[in-house]
């Protein structure tokens, strides 16, 4: 029992890896990694919300969306399945509203130093992608959990490693045209075939 | 009407969402690896942008700034979800390889980013063109990487053989790097490289 969390685990941080593997979230990821301080920030807050957000959409598929969820109501076939999209991303956006709130009240300090990425995480691919997929591969609650925290970590290690590498790019000579935007899509392309030496790891 | 013929061309080169301004890239990448499925990611995307810009700027007199944000998501939302029933009807198979991606285009920064940063400040007819050039700008940069990935990766484009691979019998030794993630970087990456030595204003500077 616990090795399948485990492996659900290790799987959804490095061989599954959001930004790496499946691509999601590389506005930011691509946008705020230029100082290794704010992508630690922006890497904290996408693993709360990603931790809250795929939880709480898991309990909406399960128990108000799916083929005959709704039998708690009497009404054995609905299928509201279609509806899905919305309901996530008005998920999404609501808890990231109560989160900003929260923190401003409880940790003034945590909510300076997050700023604006907190809003900015509503629109994250890598949030919304982890729902999703906790929807196409039918995860139960203590799954989504796992696979929440998960997918949130592997992301925020994969933006840090890369703002790590874009700081030491400081004092590397580009070819002026593939400054910037160009050479960081190079960087993240080695780092993705790095992170693929993951796969095939079974626990 | 020079205007418009700006407004629809300029997001294709000289003002390319991904090349430029970084947007968009979240879901552009993943589903390259075949040219179909581009071509109708590249549709969905167009079709999205294009009505979320008119519907957006249609109400953009009637909406409160401090709840905009949230009415946008709703309109976009809304399309993505037409788009997704309409897939699963009609292109069943395609919509199953795009997966999750259909549904990203949700979250795809250039829906609210030009909802944002130009449907809120101009007239519908004039947003719809913006939509169309910017979701042909997002296309073309997509069409051009999965070109080469499913060109040099499986010897194939739409499905038809053009270079017959050696498991096959014939001459072409598949590059099998290029049917992996992380080519779609190092393409994308060269693409950048290409568009900005042609057009240098374009180019980074340093700070």
């Amino acid at each position: 029992m616990v090795e399948h969390y485990l492996s659900l685990l290790i799987k959804s941080i490095f061989i599954e890896n959001m930004a790496l593997a499946f691509f999601l979230g590389m506005c930011t990821f691509l946008a705020v990694s230029r100082k290794v301080d704010t992508a630690i920030g922006l890497g904290i807050a996408v693993i709360v919300v990603q931790t809250i957000t795929v939880p709480a959409n898991n309990l909406i598929y399960q128990y108000l969306l799916k083929e005959g969820a709704l039998a708690w109501l009497g009404l054995n076939d609905t299928n509201l399945t279609f509806i899905g999209l919305i309901c996530y991303i008005g998920v999404i956006a609501a808890i990231v509203q109560i989160l900003e709130m929260v923190l401003d009240r409880y940790f003034p300090a945590l909510y300076n130093a997050l700023g604006i990425f907190l809003p900015l995480i509503t629109v994250n691919c890598a949030i919304l992608g982890g729902s999703l997929f906790m929807v196409e591969r039918d995860y139960n609650f203590a799954e989504s959990i796992v696979f929440g925290f998960g997918s949130g970590t592997g992301w925020a290690l994969a933006l840090v490693a890369l703002a790590g590498i874009r700081e030491k790019m400081k004092y590397s000579d580009i070819p002026a045209g593939l400054r910037g935007l160009g050479i960081t899509f190079m960087i993240a392309g080695l780092m993705a075939m790095a992170f693929m030496a993951f796969s095939g790891i079974q626990l | 009407m020079n205007s418009a013929k700006q407004v629809l061309l300029d997001p294709i080169f000289n003002k390319n969402p991904i090349g430029l301004q970084i947007l968009g890239i979240c879901s552009a990448l993943a589903v390259t690896s075949k040219l179909e499925t581009v071509l109708v990611m590249s549709l969905a995307v167009i079709f999205v942008v294009a009505f979320s810009n008119l519907f957006v700027s249609l109400i953009r007199q009637q909406v409160p700034g401090s709840i905009r944000i949230i009415v946008e998501m709703t309109i976009i939302a809304t399309l993505v979800i037409i788009v997704d029933q309409f897939l699963k009807a009609y292109a069943f198979s395609v919509s199953k390889q795009l997966s999750v991606f259909v549904g990203l285009i949700i979250t795809n920064c250039i829906v609210l980013g030009r909802a944002e940063a130009f449907a809120m400040k101009n007239a519908p007819g004039l947003s719809f063109l913006d939509g169309i050039g910017n979701g042909l700008g997002y296309s073309i940069v997509l069409i051009i990487v999965a070109f080469f990935r499913e060109l040099l990766g499986a010897g194939k484009l739409l499905g038809f053989t053009l270079l017959p691979t050696t498991s096959s019998g014939g001459w072409y030794l598949p590059n099998g790097l290029m049917l992996l993630p992380p080519s779609a970087f190092f393409i994308i990456g060269l693409l950048i490289w290409a568009l900005r030595s042609w057009k240098t204003d374009q180019v980074e500077k340093d700070n």
